[in-house]
């Protein structure tokens, strides 16, 4: 809208607010604003445009487009996998401590028992006939304290093996962390290019990392890793060890 | 038989330390990485070396490859116990040299099987 063209409808604004014309004024004041209105969504239209092309631009050769495509949805079943590992270590330490709590108590209760009649036995109160019953609970007691000793070898076991999660989850939330680290580091970029298209620089390929744990239905899709200790020991075996 | 374990990760080397006493190896040391084991190994004295792949510093294959440019460690037996499990990292390790590999997360009986194959490979 050129400024003569303003200029006149201003100048038939005057004059039809000093005539009083209600109707004249309030065409004149649509039309203003409609035209300034207008200039508005142009340059709003511009700077979508700008934009739009900056995130294409830059989306078509740096590594975002991935990221969201693959990695992220693959970061959700990581940290998923987390969740199932350390809900399996959980349990597992939960059962075996609610296994082994009874033998424990059993245990305590039979030697409690047997250390009060012991005791009447060196104070020289037992009758002879109580004596052999005691010999015979005293001979189960220790049988069964081996058996019951055992299980507790077997379930500190589990205990000991179950905190094994410790060290893979640790692994595979750093590689998440890594990857948020990324996501933000790309996302500044995104922001920048967006602000400044003319200085488009392509991103720069991290060094790939070593590939780490193998979470199930995210790393072994392509076949190319072993996916527990048996296709290990097949490979070895195939290299002729 | 003193072994050396090594793994970044503490509670591993309690778990991998436990499960070796279980077995009858009482005389263990630990280090967190390559750069702190190979010096342990350089010492002398250890009979057997469990290690880990991924860690900072050095990793478990830059050890691997040490230990067996070291004419005096060239022998060591060496078992491998990682969560890499990529095909060709494990034929990458198995032409460094190592003697077993075990892959995370792993079983007691895992562990006990692959030790006892390496000594009865070196017996043998």
């Amino acid at each position: 809208m050129t400024n003569d063209f303003r200029l006149d409808l201003a100048k038939d604004l005057v004059i039809a607010l000093e005539q009083g014309n209600e109707i004249e004024t309030e065409k004149l004041l649509d039309k203003l604003a409609g035209y300034k209105a207008s200039e508005l969504f142009q340059e709003v239209g511009q700077l979508t445009r700008q934009l739009h092309d900056s995130m294409a631009g830059f989306s078509l050769d740096s590594k975002i487009t991935s990221m969201t495509e693959n990695d992220i949805p693959d970061a959700k079943e990581r940290l998923q996998y987390v969740i199932t590992m350390t809900e399996q270590a959980a349990n597992q330490t939960l059962n075996a401590v609610e296994e082994l709590l009874p033998v424990s108590k059993t245990l305590n209760e039979q030697a409690e028992a047997l250390s009060e009649k012991w005791e009447r036995f060196l104070d020289r109160e037992m009758p002879f006939e109580e004596f052999k019953s005691m010999s015979a609970e005293i001979t189960l007691h220790f049988s069964q304290s081996r058996g019951s000793l055992i299980q507790v070898e077997k379930g500190l076991n589990d205990i000991l093996m179950a905190q094994g999660f410790q060290d893979i989850t640790g692994q595979i939330i750093k590689r998440v962390i890594d990857l948020v680290q990324d996501l933000e580091l790309s996302m500044v970029e995104l922001i920048r290019l967006a602000g400044d298209a003319s200085k488009h620089e392509e991103g720069k390929a991290k060094e790939p990392d070593l590939p780490g744990p193998v979470v199930p239905g995210v790393d072994d899709k392509v076949g190319d890793v072993a996916s527990n200790q048996d296709d290990v020991d097949d490979l070895l075996s195939s290299l002729g060890f | 038989m003193k072994i050396l374990v090594v793994d970044d990760f503490s509670t591993m080397r309690r778990i991998v330390k436990n499960l070796l006493r279980d077995l009858g190896f009482t005389n263990t040391v630990e280090a967190d990485d390559g750069k702190t084991a190979l010096p342990i190994l350089e010492a002398g004295g250890i009979d057997f070396l469990v290690t880990d792949w991924n860690m900072p510093g050095m990793t478990g294959i830059d050890l691997l490859k040490a230990v067996r440019a070291n004419p005096d460690l060239v022998d060591l037996p060496v078992l491998m116990v990682t969560a890499e499990a990529k095909r060709e990292q494990i034929i990458m390790a198995a032409q460094a040299g190592v003697n077993g590999y075990v892959i995370k997360p792993f079983t007691a009986a895992t562990l006990k099987e692959k030790i006892e194959k390496v000594f009865e490979r070196i017996d043998g």
